[in-house]
């Protein structure tokens, strides 16, 4: 095992290097010239100077790459374009209201998404699967900004039950889970019931019935444990289009979050906190990705040796 | 002896199709057997030719001008002389998403197309190969892979600018790596095969091999992967131009339409309502047709 957790995180190394430089590149891959976009459109030739050399933009790309990762590495983001405020300040004001609706969101597909799955994969085509997997693509098919507004419509604007938006009490944060897990819950469903449907087939199920055990253990204790580690990987992976889909109901919402930030800062062309905000998710995504590989490995120890 | 003269004859175009896996009318009778067999991956494929139906002649079936506003119907819900009722400046709803199928369609199979392309000729030469262009184009898509999906169309369209073709290219983008990653795998099983070892004993060379050998091995992953990626792509663009960095508010874009319609949520809901399902009907449709496709394709996902 610690070999295998060892070359996992190795392996992580590269990638966030690469993902880095990456992100480093932004600014200067946009068309134009970052001092000239920093100062704005009436800035004379000294002022724009003045920011070249307060940020380094002078300084030889790989001098400018070093001095960026030492600030990153003592905390320091820069200042926002457009506020002047410290990033990191800005970040984490916003990292609360996005942690909520993530986990929240997850939560709740994952005990749904699990549920349908099993009862397709135990009722296989009869009623309540075709019912299921109707369910499950549906929710793939939802745009989810769309879902928001309609449920706002009807369960805010018509029936008064939840705030339009904003993040003053707890029901704040129900409709907007509720639209990003949708699309989750569709994923897990059809994961859970195509792994259930496999695991079925296995012979230790077969055995099991064969000495009498009733169905519900059979399925409850057996079938369903050896799916459920498959599953929860898959769940762990879909916290990226978690991040993804946060930036959407975030901004139908109205939720001061970190996706919401993403939008404005991208509106505004506040390149500074766009640039933090692209390496914090995918710092993020990454570091999630190697804790589903490293559970993974604990779970499953075909993984673990075979490597 | 002829027979055998012209098998030894390397490198021929007829020795190396005696050799190829015989591709008969038999299998393609079995897959649309098999599809037709799927009634909602079917009524879904009515759905789609309908829309490309709509997409192509779209401007002569409108109601009406889809662009002229009416000052006199001002946002009134469906009737019969508005099936869809009217937006903020009196055009009529339907026209518009009448119209704005075309945009669509073009947007969203023209990104899933690019990256099909691409991603197709990574894939083939990653896994035909091997060692360090493997290794590049697997590390490559492994960078794309570690930013989420929307979030890396996102910052493609802050650096190139809103509007529709960049739409096109940051959805193509993040479609490219799973699309290299399936190809990949294919060609790595599709090269130990009998047929490519014949090939290259006879001395065919490697693009010969990749083109004529290993590629038609692919085109049902292709296929697959194509349709399930477009109802994706569909919903990443719609979600751009709803955030305003896709389409102008001026086109009868969905999504533009949707994000247009939210600020006149509590007094006009329907102008939110009809974009949405337009969407989401065309992205169900597609999505059921990719299951459909996969489960007659694919023989492992038989269940």
């Amino acid at each position: 095992m610690g070999r295998y957790a060892l070359q996992r995180l190795l392996g992580v190394i590269p990638l966030l290097f690469v993902v880095s430089v990456l992100v480093f590149m932004f600014i200067h891959l946009i068309p134009g010239d970052p001092a000239r976009l920093i100062a704005g459109k009436d800035a004379t030739l000294e002022e724009i100077q003045g920011i070249q050399e307060q940020l380094g933009l002078n300084l030889p790309l790989w001098k400018q790459y070093i001095n960026y990762m030492g600030d990153l590495l003592s905390g320091n983001l820069g200042n926002s374009i457009r506020s002047g405020m410290p990033v990191t300040d800005m970040l984490e004001s916003r990292v609360m209201p996005t942690l909520w609706l993530t986990f929240l969101s997850m939560g709740w597909a994952l005990v749904i998404g699990l549920l349908i799955g099993v009862i397709s994969a135990v009722y296989r085509n009869k009623w309540p699967d075709y019912a299921g997997t109707l369910t499950a693509i549906s929710g793939m098919s939802i745009p989810g900004f769309w879902l928001g507004l309609v449920l706002i419509q009807i369960f805010s604007v018509e029936l008064g039950w939840f705030p339009t938006g904003g993040v003053d009490s707890w029901k704040s944060y129900i409709l907007p889970s509720i639209t990003l897990g949708a699309g989750i819950m569709s994923m897990l469903a059809r994961y859970s019931r195509s792994s259930m449907l496999e695991t079925m087939r296995e012979d230790y199920i077969r055995t099991g019935r064969a000495k009498g055990l009733r169905e519900y253990v059979v399925i409850g204790r057996h079938a369903l444990r050896n799916s459920l580690i498959q599953v929860v990987t898959v769940a762990g992976l879909q916290f990226g289009f978690l991040l993804g889909g946060s930036v959407m109901v975030e901004t139908v919402f109205s939720i001061p979050g970190l996706g919401r930030l993403l939008v404005d800062s991208i509106l505004f062309r506040d390149y500074t906190v766009i640039q933090a905000l692209l390496l914090m998710f995918a710092t993020q995504f990454i570091l999630i990705n190697l804790i589903v590989d490293l559970l993974y490995g604990v779970l499953n120890p075909k993984i673990r040796y075979s490597s | 002896m002829s027979n055998n003269s012209s098998v030894m004859g390397a490198g021929s175009p007829l020795s190396e199709e005696v050799l190829a896996p015989a591709k008969t009318k038999g299998r393609f009778g079995a897959f649309i057997r098999k599809f037709c067999k799927q009634r909602m991956a079917l009524v879904a494929t009515c759905f789609i030719i309908l829309l490309f139906l709509v997409g192509i002649f779209g401007p002569f079936l409108t109601p009406y001008n889809p662009d002229e506003p009416n000052y006199d119907a001002l946002m009134t819900g469906p009737s019969a002389a508005h099936w869809a009722g009217t937006d903020e400046y009196g055009r009529d709803i339907l026209s518009r998403l009448m119209d704005g199928t075309r945009l669509t369609l073009a947007v969203s199979l023209s990104a899933v197309m690019i990256a099909a392309v691409f991603g197709t000729i990574f894939g083939l030469l990653s896994g035909y190969y091997g060692g360090w262009l493997d290794r590049l184009i697997m590390r490559g898509s492994d960078v794309l892979f570690s930013f989420p999906d929307l979030l890396l169309a996102i910052g493609i369209v802050a650096i190139l600018g809103p509007g529709l073709s960049n739409v096109v290219i940051a959805v193509a983008v993040f479609g490219t790596p799973s699309f290299a990653r399936i190809i990949r795998s294919v060609t790595l099983s599709a090269k130990e095969t009998l047929f490519v070892e014949a090939a290259r004993s006879m001395g065919a060379k490697n693009r010969r091999i990749i083109w004529r050998h290993i590629f038609p091995e692919t085109i049902s992953s292709i296929i697959v992967n194509v349709s399930m990626k477009i109802g994706g792509a569909i919903l990443a663009a719609a979600s751009l131009s709803f955030l305003g960095m896709g389409a102008k508010t001026t086109e009868p874009d969905w999504g533009a339409m949707l994000s247009m319609g939210r600020d006149y949520l509590s007094i006009a809901p329907h102008i939110v309502y009809f974009p949405g399902i337009a969407i989401f009907l065309t992205v169900l449709a597609f999505n059921l047709v990719g299951d459909g496709l996969r489960d007659a394709l694919d023989p492992k996902t038989k269940n």
